[in-house]
């Protein structure tokens, strides 16, 4: 290799060392150091670490009770954001998709809780769903429904999905933008065309909306599965996990184990466990969504 | 083209990178100027000031830097220790096996021999249950060297509040507060039936449930039964464990906690208090500085929580508030200490005690405090901390055991299951 070509490929590569610097720093070197850890015992302060084969995944996976109800909890969350989160951001994406007066306008009030903090969006619903001085107890009573009043997010049979309602209303709006610009895309022409032929909305949506934003209702419900399972501010705002371990979540429990009992090397395992199952759930999603196309 | 030797080049590439790498600095070279890390964001101002009357009387600079909120604190001291950039003066904020992995791993200066030069003058001054948090005994579980590790610069303890004016509303003596548990229940009784709220506290941040339930197991068991459950000796399903998890279920039964406790912040428990929303909170010695910013007109006292059983002392959780660590690596180690020994002298624990409303860790200190701070401070003897015992239980047992009592507090488990599932814990733990 001469000189000066030796000098054109360095200068090439000179120019991607900052980007290639701070990924290794900031993302590459975090990554491989959770798996190392998480096949070690480790309080995060002493010089040395105990080498202890795949014994913390086996606590996570087999003997800590806590963990799996964390996942059930996420995924009882996920399940009502892709069902009633995601329906409403669709419905309100056609509606807004529509010549409306002050369409504008609702896409951006639409948008907007999307871009508030997870924990200030949490200290306003704790005002709202205080059991005592809250804001939708005032209105139950106010409106003869005292009876239906609760300590929405200390009672285990409201809490969970009082978080939920919470995440949700935080996060419809990404569904909300995204939705719209797949409708956005579809040309209007087809639609026309099935009026002309005499479709009726729901033929049209069934038969030209639907197939033609499958792609985007897979983007959507990947990011969701993603966005909720791994849900923390809202928890960490309201209800800390309790009462009990009603509103624990995948996160809450890798913090405990790493913050609360000082197993660094154990918090790693649960992260890499939970890693996978996102990774496996994102995998299946692709799969189904690749071959729905394909179907459709 | 033959393409150039691309391995040349990433060679190269890595050994720079590596370079690179090697700049990052092995300890703060910072010698003759005092590095403090610090939380406190309601005594920085005081802190500041004392630290800039130390510069101008000796002549050297501390400087003092607020890493805010503790919990972010605590993570910033975690990953300074493992990059050995640690400060001059920093703070372990976390239980006893932290500081020991500290010490072990040879961050933490020992400062027992300056403690006790001039007949242990230095020592004498402060409370002893300040001191007790920072030290470790011989032959203690973590196997760390005996000795004094932390200057306390304040003492704190936890017992419970009672709001006068709520007292006299529901024509009780606003200057004779419940002493047992039953008159607690009836005193509970007359509140509610003039429609005061009763009990409100932090207890969505569990360890504020642990304290509560430590105090009244020491009352019920005494200190001894309570370390043997830790070693294994006795069993959470003796009864008298039944009994400590029982009360919380007959603070259910009876509806005696404000609604939502359960998952509530120590925060919102001090503002439901300050505003007059409940007529007992149960909260540290801070709260008086807390309630004092919130509403300043609130008439309040303290109360040691309402004993249970004659047979043994109620214990309160306190020691030191605040204790400040020197890196033992530092240059700066012996500035480090004589700072820490001014800044524990009466002059500045006086300034820091007025300023912020804390108790002075200088018992020479404590001279005209507010009365409700002064019946905290009269009961320093009382208290008792998992810092200062000789056997600390499991953190998964702990967890398990806060975690129960919500259960029991929402009705959804009895105090026999907890108990048992407590148990289980602890027998999984100890396989």
């Amino acid at each position: 290799m001469t000189w000066s070509r030796f000098k054109d490929y360095f200068t090439t590569y000179l120019f991607i060392i900052p980007a290639f610097l701070l990924f290794c720093v900031f993302s590459l070197y975090p990554f491989l150091k959770v798996f190392q850890l998480s096949v070690f015992e480790w309080d995060g302060i002493a010089r040395s670490m105990q080498f202890v084969w795949l014994n913390n995944f086996r606590t996570g996976l087999f003997y800590d009770a806590s963990w799996w109800v964390s996942m059930r909890n996420a995924g009882v969350i996920t399940l009502l954001a892709m069902t009633l989160q995601n329906g409403l951001a669709l419905m309100l994406a056609m509606i807004v998709d529509r010549e409306i007066r002050a369409k504008n306008f609702y896409r951006v009030v639409f948008y907007l809780p999307p871009v508030l903090s997870g924990i200030v969006v949490g200290l306003v619903w704790n005002w709202i769903f205080d059991g005592s001085h809250g804001l939708l107890n005032h209105a139950l009573t106010t409106l003869g429904l005292a009876k239906w009043t609760h300590a929405w997010l200390a009672e285990p049979s409201t809490a969970l999905v009082s978080v939920a309602v919470i995440h949700m209303w935080k996060g419809f709006g990404w569904g909300f933008v995204i939705l719209l610009a797949g409708l956005q895309a579809i040309p209007r022409e087809l639609n026309e065309a099935a009026h002309v032929d005499g479709a009726n909305e729901w033929q049209i949506f069934r038969k030209i909306t639907f197939p033609l934003m499958l792609p985007v209702f897979f983007l959507v419900s990947i990011l969701t599965v993603l966005g909720t399972m791994q849900i923390y501010d809202i928890i960490a705002a309201t209800t800390n996990g309790g009462p009990g371990y009603h509103t624990e979540v995948p996160i809450t429990r890798i913090l405990a184990a790493m913050v609360g009992s000082s197993r660094f090397g154990y918090a790693c395992s649960l992260g890499v466990l939970f890693g996978v199952i996102l990774l496996a759930i994102s995998m299946v999603q692709l799969r189904i969504s690749k071959w729905s196309q394909r179907f459709s | 083209m033959r393409r150039p030797h691309q391995g040349v080049v990433f060679t190269l590439f890595f050994a720079a990178l590596a370079a690179l790498a090697g700049c990052t600095k092995s300890e703060a070279p910072h010698k003759g100027e005092v590095l403090i890390w610090h939380w406190m964001t309601d005594r920085d101002d005081a802190l500041q000031q004392l630290a800039d009357a130390y510069s101008k009387e000796n002549g050297i600079k501390v400087r003092l830097e607020l890493y805010a909120p503790s919990d972010a604190y605590a993570s910033k001291i975690r990953a300074a220790a493992q990059t050995n950039t640690l400060p001059d003066i920093f703070s372990v904020l976390g239980e006893t096996r932290d500081l020991a992995s500290f010490i072990n791993s040879g961050r933490i200066a020992n400062l027992t021999a300056a403690m006790d030069a001039d007949h242990g003058a230095w020592r004498k001054e402060f409370f002893p249950k300040a001191l007790a948090t920072t030290t470790l005994v011989a032959g203690n579980a973590y196997n760390a060297p005996a000795g004094n590790y932390g200057v306390p610069i304040d003492v704190t303890n936890i017992q419970m509040l009672y709001n006068k004016d709520l007292f006299k509303q529901a024509g009780l003596d606003p200057e004779r507060p419940p002493q047992t548990w039953d008159e607690f229940i009836s005193d509970w009784h007359k509140l509610k039936a003039a429609h005061i709220p009763g009990l409100v506290s932090g207890w969505g941040e569990t360890w504020m449930i642990d304290c509560f339930a430590s105090n009244y197991a020491f009352n019920i068991m005494g200190e001894s039964k309570v370390l043997d459950t830790f070693r294994g000796k006795v069993r959470y399903t003796d009864p008298d464990w039944i009994k400590v998890l029982g009360l919380f279920d007959t603070l259910r039964k009876e509806e005696v906690l404000v609604s939502g406790v359960v998952t509530m912040v120590n925060k919102t428990a001090e503002q439901t208090f300050s505003t007059s929303k409940a007529a007992f909170a149960f909260n540290g010695s801070w709260c008086v500085n807390v309630y004092k910013g919130m509403n300043p007109d609130l008439s309040f006292a303290a109360m040691l929580p309402p004993r249970v059983s004659n047979k043994y002392p109620m214990k309160i959780w306190g020691g030191a508030g605040s204790s400040f660590m020197v890196n033992d690596a530092s240059v700066n180690k012996e500035a480090a200490i004589q700072f820490l020994k001014w800044l524990s002298q009466p002059a500045q624990q006086v300034k820091l005690s007025k300023d912020t409303l804390n108790l002075p860790s200088n018992k020479a200190a404590v001279g005209d405090l507010p009365p409700v701070l002064a019946s905290f401070a009269s009961r320093m003897d009382m208290t008792t901390h998992p810092s200062q015992w000789p056997v600390t239980e499991k953190p998964t047992v702990v967890e398990a055991f806060d975690k129960g009592i919500q259960s029991i507090l929402i009705g959804e488990k009895t105090p026999q299951q907890i108990a048992e599932d407590v148990q289980a814990v602890k027998d999984q733990q100890s396989k």
